[in-house]
């Protein structure tokens, strides 16, 4: 393992003095990203500063429905948040589906945002990497590529974005909050995953030293009905081939309200958007699904190993849908 | 009489293991320990052009970097031997950091020695080295023109090619044909304990801890690597984390341990990581295999053409035996298999649990279900009509079989008669319902030399018995101290098995499932040995109560020995020994395997069925139910060989949906790690129902052990994708078989 220093700090300010005064430094939340990359020598020497014992694990909810999950809530104690489970099932289900019970009590939700990329040329420290060291080039197009993206993806990057909860907050439409030497701030959760287009190496809109203090998840009530549907090899403990995040209202037969985002095929958690045009206000059916699901695919692009996931995430996306209509999205 | 074999005991070495208080050979904790890292080979082929250990020499705690141009050469490789036989048994013919030449991704090039291992570990990420690369070859399709026929393969164990009657001209004349080409993707054994060696020197005697299925195999063939003889080498191995085939036999890094240790005189730790592991013990290589079956209208077989190409190292003519079992199932007059191969930028490949068997048996009996659907019969039926009653290729009886049985018992758990045998009509929600069925065999091998242990009792009529055995996981040292239990005839309390050290009296490397039968085979006779060394001197002994008695009628229950007709005539171990003033007895007890020549052929049968769900929108297979009855012989513990069974089971459900190694274009292993070499979880495993039908063996071993270390796993992939096939409709020639296949 890479040499490291550590240190803990107890408040938000000097947490964010601490990291923002040293460009070698990082936060540590649960660690389940960071020790690894510093194992595998994906990310260069660092100063740790540990932040768990932060004020910033709350689960609130807001006048106005809103909950908030602080940036240090561990991802099962969101899953199993009883607001959560009630109001946001598709959240809930994302993070259960999420790597393993040991590793969800250890990982934080800032932390989840901001895990990074299972491309094994990644973390690869001796591989040729545009992400790790911009430029170098993706080894990734000519390489072993059935886990990576087919929709967002660029010619210097087709990593699959890891990430099941944040596509779940995508179709949310959540607000991440971060804080700084300059005060607090949020972003849409849409615009804060970037798509690598010529800079794979930057993936969110965050500073050096910026510190993601709560995730607001604004309220939805179409959302009562919805469902995280995660595709993968083996039945648990593995990241998704492809996923949908889908919430559904179904009027007289015709879809009045629908939040739709994917996960395992594209390069940023995916709110298929075009999916959603296409479904508002038609007529809940299989015709429909299917119509939807080819205009969201319609631009994917192949790569050489996962073409079959552009077929799987329509398929994907009608059962999702589906089965969130049998379920009685019906009104 | 027997009282303790069989019983479902429980671990003996289970509280060490899952309290950590037992010592995994990474976990010898020495005074002084360092701590080997190995530098590996980025690419596949050509030359070290440039080893630049300048920044790793001076990085903190570092104690030497060692590779081609200062490592002390030791003595020779030795040839490639299953260590079943008893001797050296070197995983490769290649030993590395000898020149610069690089064979294969993954070489060892290095070894960077220093205080701690995370010292260690950023220092081996500071040597630079610089490849001078040539073109490689490291897939079959790659090397598919180059392909040639090898006069033997398995480490010259096995011809090359194996012919009886005339498969083309009876393939002519075959009324049906089922013909295709399949293709079995490479795979690790990926055990949870990587291989680990911590190796001391005193002087010139050396000891190794070192995770492995047999002491002595690593203790001769570290022997010949370093030129050291062996009666100076003890090797250890206390516990060991599961081994599958890749510490069966010895590879470099025991030889490399020792040499590190006798460079900076010190203890020294060499650990491979995950990532090593899928380039240092070897692997089961892909494979594509052509099987062509012929038969009659009534489903009689009458020709067998199986052929299989398959990458090899630059060194060994190493192909599974594919096409072995898959022979030997079936009664047909006529057959050819021929094994090719390709010379590739790999390493030699290794036994991999069920090696050959269960890449063979998956197309043997995948074409059989396809046999069977052409034919209009039923997959068991077909099965019936070509019961081997002898080993087709010799003629030879068998030394026993109990396949007829296993057959109707599986049909009956799996209900197989009440299925709609045709495909794709039974649903469950979004799933598809299918059932399956196959047949296993796996061989009984003897050991290559006799198998010894040795029994002592001590005055107060406990008892140690002694064999150089490793236990990886198997649970052998459970079974065998009930083995010696009933040999001595003392309660299971009163004994203990004391195994995993060259030390004691030796025994050949467990593999091939052959453990359970020729280890207890030897704990056995030293326990009936030292019983009846005692019986001996009681009736000879004026002041026992048995003397004068006809030692045949002296019967041992709960450390007396007693007249078997009269009961209450006889004394106890311990008094006879206190009165005689004896601190304890011994006796060494050698088994001497029968002979390659022996007139019988032997094998442990199952028959194997599997209840599948398939998504066939998402692509998504889930096995529901797993059925295996076998004929295994003697079961020395149920619960450890109902384990063992189960183990290979799921391993071949894993085998037929997850496990696959990619090779990537750049000639390395893509997915070297535990997240993208997948393994099945416990959500993955089904019902798993395992029965065993009661086979008496004569011939095999003293106890009639016939083995079920692997068995479990041959028939589960074929069940498995005939399940598919009736569910859906569809047939698979491949393995893994994935969302993509399925879509
Ligand atoms: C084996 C395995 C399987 C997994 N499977 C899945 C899966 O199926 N689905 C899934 O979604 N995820 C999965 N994960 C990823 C896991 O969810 C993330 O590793 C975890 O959420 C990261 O959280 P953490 O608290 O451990 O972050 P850390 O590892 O502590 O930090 C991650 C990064 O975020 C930074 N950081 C952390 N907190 C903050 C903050 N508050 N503000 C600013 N920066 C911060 C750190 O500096 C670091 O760069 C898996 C991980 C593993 C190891
Ligand atoms: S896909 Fe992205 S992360 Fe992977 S090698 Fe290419 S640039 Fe690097």
């Amino acid at each position: 393992m890479r040499p490291v220093s550590y240190s803990r700090v107890t408040d938000v300010a000097t947490a964010i003095a601490t990291v923002a005064a040293d460009p070698t430094s990082a936060y540590l939340a649960g660690g389940t990203t960071k020790v690894d990359m510093l194992r595998i020598y994906a990310e260069p020497s660092q100063r740790l500063v540990d932040i768990n014992d932060l004020p910033i694990d709350h689960i609130e909810v807001q006048p106005d429905g809103a909950v908030r999950l602080g940036g240090l809530a561990r991802m099962n104690d969101v899953a199993l948040a009883p607001v959560v489970v009630d109001r946001f099932p598709m959240l809930s289900e994302a993070l259960l589906l999420g790597a393993s019970a040991q590793l969800r009590n250890m990982a934080s939700m800032g932390g989840n945002m901001l895990q990074r990329v299972r491309c094994s040329y990644f973390r690869d420290a001796e591989a040729i990497c545009n992400k790790r060291e911009p430029g170098t080039g993706c080894s990734a197009i000519a390489g072993v590529n059935r886990g990576h993206a087919v929709l967002g993806t660029s010619p210097h990057c087709i990593a699959t974005h890891p990430s099941d909860a944040a596509v779940a907050l995508v179709a949310l439409d959540a607000m991440i909050h971060y804080q700084n030497s300059g005060g607090h701030h949020a972003v849409a959760i849409d615009d804060f995953f970037l798509l690598p287009g010529d800079t794979p190496e930057r993936e969110h809109p965050l500073n050096h030293g910026d510190l993601i203090t709560a995730i607001e998840v604004p309220a939805l009530p179409a959302a009562r009905n919805s469902l995280y549907l995660k595709v993968r090899d083996r039945e648990s403990y593995e990241f998704a081939l492809a996923s949908a995040a889908c919430a559904l209202t179904v009027t007289d037969g015709t879809v009045s309200e629908v939040r739709l985002a994917l996960g395992g095929v594209a390069t940023k958690p995916w709110r298929a958007r075009k999916a959603e045009h296409v479904l508002r206000g038609a007529p809940a059916t299989r015709e429909t699904f299917t119509r939807a699901a080819e205009a969201e695919l319609a631009d994917a692009v192949p790569q050489t190993m996962n073409a079959f996931k552009i077929e799987l995430a329509r398929r994907t996306i009608v059962r999702a849908l589906e089965t969130l209509t049998a379920r009685g999205g019906a009104v | 009489m027997s009282t303790a074999i069989g019983r479902p005991l429980d671990r003996v070495d289970g509280p060490a293991k899952v309290t950590g208080a037992g010592r995994y050979s990474a976990e010898i904790a020495l005074p002084g320990l360092a701590h080997a890292v190995l530098v590996t080979s980025r690419v596949p082929s050509g030359r070290v052009e440039l080893l630049d250990t300048y920044d790793a020499e001076r990085a903190e705690g570092v104690l030497a970097v060692l590779h081609h141009l200062n490592l002390p050469k030791g003595g020779s490789v030795p040839p490639l031997l299953p260590s079943l036989f008893g001797g050296p048994a070197s995983g490769q013919t290649f030993f590395p950091m000898q020149d610069e030449v690089i064979h294969y991704a993954g070489q060892h090039l290095a070894m960077v020695v220093a205080e701690t291992l995370d010292q260690a570990e950023h220092a081996a990420r500071l040597v630079r080295v610089t490849y001078q690369e040539t073109a490689s070859i490291t897939t079959v399709e790659q090397g598919r023109d180059r392909a040639y026929e090898p006069e033997k393969i398995f480490a010259g164990f096995m011809p090359g090619r194996t012919t009886r009657g005339d498969a083309a001209a009876a393939l002519d004349r075959a009324q049906v044909t089922v013909e295709n080409t399949y293709h079995c993707a490479a795979n690790h054994h990926n055990p949870i304990e990587c291989s680990a060696t911590t190796a001391v020197w005193e002087g010139d005697r050396l000891t190794l801890y070192d995770g492995t299925q047999g002491p002595n195999a690593t203790l001769h063939t570290v022997a010949e690597l370093l030129n050291v003889m062996p009666s100076h080498i003890r090797v250890v191995t206390n516990h060991v984390g599961g081994s599958f085939g890749c510490k069966a036999m010895i590879w470099d890094h025991p030889a490399l341990a020792a040499l590190a240790a006798r460079a900076v005189h010190r203890p020294v730790r060499l650990a491979l990581s995950r990532e090593q592991m899928f380039s240092s013990v070897g692997h089961r290589e892909e494979q594509e295999q052509r099987l062509t079956l012929g038969a009659d209208r009534d489903g009689r077989l009458t020709a067998i053409r199986h052929h299989k190409l398959s990458p090899t190292s630059h060194f060994d003519d190493w192909a599974e035996p594919s096409l072995g079992v898959a022979s030997q199932m079936y009664a047909c007059p006529n057959y050819e298999g021929v094994y090719h191969l390709i010379k590739a930028n790999t390493m030699t490949p290794t036994f991999t649990r069920c090696p050959g068997e269960a890449s063979g048996m998956f197309v043997m009996e995948t074409a059989m279900d396809e046999l069977a659907e052409k034919l209009d019969l039923d997959p068991l039926e077909l099965r019936l009509r070509n019961y081997a009653e002898n080993e087709p290729t010799t003629g030879h009886p068998w030394s026993s079989k109990g396949l007829r049985d296993c057959y109707r018992r599986g049909a009956e758990l799996a209900r197989w008669s009440e299925r709609d045998p045709r495909p794709g009509t039974v649903r469950d929600g979004n799933w598809l319902l299918g059932w399956g069925m196959a047949s296993s065999a796996y061989p009984v091998t003897p050991p290559g030399g006799p198998q010894r242990a040795r029994a002592r009792i001590f005055a107060d009529g406990s008892a140690v018995v002694q064999s150089s055995f490793a236990d990886f996981g198997t649970g052998s040292a459970t079974a065998m101290t009930q083995v010696a239990a009933d040999g001595l005839g003392l309660p299971l309390e009163r004994v203990r098995v004391q195994y995993g050290d060259s030390d004691l009296p030796n025994t050949a490397a467990a593999v091939g499932s052959a453990g359970a039968g020729m280890v207890s085979a030897a704990v056995h006779i030293a326990a009936t040995a030292l019983r009846d060394q005692l019986i001996a001197q009681a009736v000879a002994d004026e002041r026992s109560p048995l003397h004068g008695a006809d030692p045949r009628q002296v019967v041992v229950g709960d450390g007396r020995m007693a007249l078997r007709d009269r009961p209450g005539t006889g004394e106890t171990y311990a008094e006879l020994l206190q009165r005689s003033f004896m601190a304890d007895a011994e006796a060494l007890g050698t088994w001497n395997p029968p002979g390659m020549e022996t007139r019988a052929a032997s094998m442990t049968f199952g028959a194997q069925f599997a209840q599948v769900a398939v998504d066939p929108e998402l692509g998504l297979c889930r096995v529901r139910q797993l059925i295996g009855v076998f004929d295994p012989g003697r079961v020395l513990n149920r619960k450890t060989a109902h384990s063992q069974l189960m183990g290979g089971m799921l391993w071949g459900m894993s085998h037929a949906l997850l496990e696959g190694t990619i090779m990537g274009p750049d000639g390395r292993w893509a997915n070297a790690s535990l997240g993208e070499y997948l393994v099945p979880v416990n959500a993955d495993a089904p019902d798993v129902l395992i029965e065993t039908i009661e086979t008496t063996d004569t011939v095999v071993n003293p106890l009639g052990v016939k083995g079920v270390g692997e068995v479990g796993m041959v028939g589960t992939a074929a069940a498995i994708a005939n399940a598919i096939w009736h569910a859906t409709g569809r047939r698979h020639h491949k393995l893994p078989i994935t969302v993509e296949d399925l879509l």
